[in-house]
């Protein structure tokens, strides 16, 4: 256990410190400096709202979402498509455009309002479509729904290309309003940007480790250690795995709602399964699926590996630097297979005591004590 | 809210349930009508369509068929066997050489020595994934959903290697423009194509032969049937895996390279094509081999012919709706017929 | 000739054989029987090699092969028929036959041949698949299957399972046909009657541990043995 937590803490100081230290040592000012930082954080929020979302779809009941980018992209268009102004010339051509910041008025609060409501908007259409993916293939098997995710994002990247009048096609919205935006100069709004991004996590951290502690939580639980034994005592399995799992897709779309706010634009090539799906796995598997927290480790170590690897690019001589961003994917790729093979628990460990990757057959004879299941002869 | 909606869907699923032998039979016979349905669109009003379909359908029928032959043995949904199909094109354009024509073909002997070559690499690759990866992973009995995911993790390797060495932008075998062949029925077609699906014939054909008349063949499907007693019977398990690698990762270079000469290659296509794959593995039933090609053979047709069809709404008459039709196959299936249509209950 | 000392096994954390032992003599047919729980199959897992072993050892013709894996098994002889489960649904008959002879090198047609005399029925049907067998070829079929490889000791996980009493005689009666020809039987029965009727020998087990041991006859006529285990 020592040993483990010393590796996590070796592994946070160490890109701390090359992150701290080589932006300092490029930057001209210690302005930039801070400003850069300031991104760095909020970048590294955004993703752990993504990763938080993962895990209550893989911690909490083992599903796994391939798609994360189909739900991503949902977040970011409703959200944007609610807060946004109607279309104003015939060249940019798409639905909605609520124009919230108008209609709201002064009870707007400077963006406020309007932000929450379409994250709020976001959240219920993705979870909307996590449900709508669910019936068909939750009561089937994981991969299939996996698939079926994959699927989702791909069609959905479709028909934001091909529907030229519901988003804009290949072009994009731009001009989404950015909350709060207003009270400080253009080049100043990250530091605000980056306070709503923390406070998003913050909030949403709260709220599904209370989740994770009800007894909502305690039957998911008990379906994940003994999912015969629950549904013998009259659970509905399905109903509950539903849930958790529509739960992690509204959280990604706040994540998407939250993203959108903070670019200001956004473009359906943005949505790639790399930056949209991958990079999540490797965070939360890299922190510790099963544990809130380590999504936000892991969102921290892989985001801050991700950007140090940026940072000494230029200082690499010529050839390598070309490379270099392929390299950083592989290494991705290879995080996950690595810590499944080394580390199953992530930095963080394992905190329950029977954890997701538990040899399957102590957990099945964990629960086979006594009287043989049906149609077996173990005795 | 969300209450009472996962209680309709509760509800719903134990009216299927209750009604399941009906409804199992009346969605059967719909699906079929549905595919002949299908087949008769295609050759009354989209012929041409109907063509491509069958040709893409048969190079999906090669990457289907690795992906159940895999899961029915090793009993996992290997993620990675889009970007396999596509590593297995790039190894082949690496090891093209050129060399001149055969016949009307816009290649020569230098692209069947890059396909074998292909092939021989991606055999010997899998065989190495799995030593390196998977069997570990067997080993500490990890279940179904932990392969996933590791092969997840292959698949941003594998196309973070084609980025590396090749780059992101498209490529082509050979470039420039071949002039398609005038056949019967309003058929036009490149000697290309119909190398395509000659080649997807015999290699399938030779699968079979495989899987029916061969010991380790049958040793395959024996372990498919049954894992546990495969070993318990003496079956040597972990050569049974090797050879389904060799054959899973070399049809998967083929059907990469073909799908490469049907279109271009590029490595962002890799995890796009699980789409399609998975869909006709899964229409034709995980595990069958039959139900692979036929289940491949559909989308395909599907993909060609209802965007060749000319209304108002989507898909129909979109090209970029293609992957949305796989999607709705998958759908569909789950919905009426999950087990597939050839697979067991 | 197979002789197990001392075993202790189980699934996981849990221990199901707290030591037990028992033999198997050339040529015998001797049936374990107790109630559920006893770890009846368990033994005959561990034996063969599917489940750890923790403490104890096997031996078989002299040679130990405790803990050996149960390709190695079936290569020395010891060939095992599972309760359920115990055909392979797709392939055919005849298939199922080849696979049972998967590790032999040499010819087996002449061996075939006489399993499709040892079976009729089956011969009849070797192009049928095996998922479309009754209860009881199937059992027949798991029967020859594990015979192909002209085994010294079959080991045979309650063969009469969930079979209709006409076809449970026809399956023991086969069984006996079976040694007559020469091999060794270790059965693990619930149908403690009349698996002990045609044993030479049996074993008590209860609770993962030895209770009893004797000749067929003699557990038959065991009083408490007849109240405890025999049923009605």
């Amino acid at each position: 256990m020592l040993r483990e937590r010393l590796v996590t803490l070796l592994a946070v100081l160490a890109i701390t410190t090359g992150i701290v230290g080589i932006s300092a040592n490029d930057s001209e000012t210690l302005g930039g400096f801070i400003s850069f930082l300031t991104v760095f954080v909020t970048t590294v929020a955004i993703f752990a709202v993504f990763a938080l979302g993962l895990n209550v779809q893989w911690g909490y009941t083992g599903i796994f979402n391939f798609g994360i980018v189909g739900f991503f992209m949902v977040g970011a268009y409703t959200s944007a498509l609610v807060t946004k102004e109607p279309s104003s010339n015939e060249f940019v051509r798409y639905v909605g455009g609520l124009n919230l910041a108008e209609r709201l008025g002064p009870l707007n609060l400077e963006g406020l309002t309007g932000f929450v409501i379409g994250a709020l908007a976001a959240a219920v259409v993705s979870g909307i479509v996590a449900f709508l993916v669910a019936i068909p293939t939750l009561r089937l098997r994981e991969d299939y729904l996996a698939i079926a995710t994959i699927g989702i994002a791909e069609v959905f990247r479709r028909i934001a290309i091909e529907e030229e009048g519901l988003v804009n096609g290949t072009r994009g919205l731009t001009g989404i309003p950015r909350p709060l935006h207003d009270l400080v100069s253009p080049p100043d709004y990250k530091y605000i940007y980056f306070g709503i991004a923390v406070v998003v996590l913050i909030i949403i951290f709260v709220a599904i480790e209370r989740a994770a502690r009800s007894p909502w939580g305690r039957v998911l639980k008990a379906i994940r250690e003994d999912e015969l034994a629950t549904s013998a005592s009259g659970k509905n399995i399905f109903a509950f795995r539903m849930q958790a799992f529509v739960l992690g897709a509204m959280i990604m779309g706040i994540g998407g709602a939250v993203y959108s706010a903070n670019q200001g634009s956004i473009v359906p090539d943005t949505f790639t399964h790399f930056f949209g799906t991958f990079i999540i796995w490797a965070m939360l598997m890299v922190g510790g699926s099963g544990s809130n927290r380590g999504a936000i480790l892991g969102a921290y170590v892989v985001w801050g590996f991700w950007t140090l690897t940026g940072l000494i690019q230029p200082h690499l001589p010529g050839a390598l630097e070309a490379r270099t961003s392929y390299i950083r994917d592989l290494l991705i790729g290879l995080l996950i297979v690595v810590v499944l093979l080394l580390r199953p628990n992530g930095l963080v460990g394992e905190e329950r005591r029977v954890s997701l990757f538990a040899e399957e057959e102590d957990k099945r004879a964990a629960t086979r004590v006594g009287a043989p299941a049906a149609g077996s002869a173990e005795e | 809210m969300v209450r009472s909606l996962t209680q309709t869907a509760a509800l719903i699923g134990r009216a299927r349930r209750e009604y399941a032998g009906l409804a199992d039979k009346v969605g059967t016979v719909g699906l079929w009508l549905l595919i002949g349905l299908l087949l008769l669109v295609g050759v009354i009003a989209t012929r041409q369509n109907l063509a491509t379909g069958i040709i893409v359908g048969s190079v999906y029928a090669l990457g289907a068929l690795g992906i159940t032959l895999i899961f029915g043995i090793l009993k996992f949904a290997h993620f990675a066997h889009g970007d396999m199909m596509m590593f297995g094109a790039y190894v082949a354009l690496a090891a093209f050489v050129g060399g001149g024509k055969i016949g009307p073909l816009s290649f020569g002997w230098g692209m069947i020595f890059a396909i074998f070559v292909s092939m021989a690499a991606l055999g010997a690759g899998s065989i190495a994934i799995d030593r390196a990866v998977y069997r570990p992973l067997r080993r500490r009995r990890s279940g179904a959903v932990v392969l996933a995911i590791a092969s997840l993790g292959i698949a941003i390797i594998l196309r973070a290697i084609m980025l590396l060495w090749w780059g992101p932008d498209q490529k082509l075998y050979v470039a420039g423009i071949h002039p398609a062949r005038q056949l019967p029925f309003d058929i036009r077609l490149k000697p290309d194509q119909l190398f395509i699906v000659a080649t997807c014939l015999v290699l399938i054909a030779l699968v079979y032969l495989l899987l029916f008349r061969t010991k380790m063949g049958k040793a395959m499907r024996a372990m498919s049937d049954n894992a546990e007693l495969a070993r318990v019977t003496g079956i040597d398990t972990e050569q049974v895996v090797m050879w389904t690698w060799i054959i899973g990762g070399a049809l998967a270079a083929v059907a990469g390279v073909l799908l490469g000469i049907q279109s271009n290659l590029k490595p962002e296509l890799g995890f796009t094509l699980l789409l399609p794959l998975f869909a006709g593995a899964i229409l034709g039933g995980l595990g069958s081999p039959q139900g692979a090609l036929v289940g491949a053979m559909i989308v395909g047709i599907s993909q060609e012919v209802l965007v060749g069809i000319d209304l108002p709404f989507p898909p129909f008459g979109v090209p970029g709706y293609k992957p949305a039709v796989a999607f709705g196959i998958l759908i569909l299936i789950l919905l009426v017929r999950p087990r597939g249509l050839f697979g067991k209950t | 000739m197979l002789e197990a000392r001392d075993v202790v096994s189980g699934y996981g954390e849990v221990e199901i054989l707290h030591g037990v032992s028992i033999a198997v003599e050339e040529a015998e047919i001797v049936t374990i029987i107790g109630p559920n729980g006893a770890g009846k199959s368990t033994l005959m897992k561990t034996i063969f090699g599917l489940l750890p072993l923790r403490k104890g050892k096997v031996f078989f013709a002299g040679e130990d092969v405790t803990g050996l894996a149960p390709q190695a098994m079936v290569s020395r002889g010891v060939c095992y028929v599972p309760q359920s489960d115990n055909i392979f649904p797709t392939l055919t008959i005849h298939e199922n036959l080849e696979m049972g002879a998967f590790i032999r090198r040499d010819d087996y047609r002449g061996r075939m041949k006489e399993i499709y005399e040892l079976f009729p029925d089956l011969a009849e049907r070797r192009g049928v698949r095996a998922g479309k067998l009754s209860g009881g070829q199937r059992q027949m079929l798991a029967l020859a299957r594990a015979l192909m490889l002209e085994p010294r000791l079959l080991l045979l996980d309650e063969p009469s399972a969930s079979l209709a009493p006409n076809m449970v005689e026809l399956v023991f009666a086969k069984i006996q046909e079976i040694n007559r020809s020469g091999v060794a039987m270790m059965m693990v029965e619930q149908n403690a009657r009349h698996a002990l009727a045609l044993s030479h020998r049996g074993y008590v087990l209860a609770m993962g541990q030895n209770r009893l041991e004797g000749t067929g006859e003699g557990l038959l006529n065991n009083e408490e043995v007849g109240k405890l285990y025999l049923g009605g």
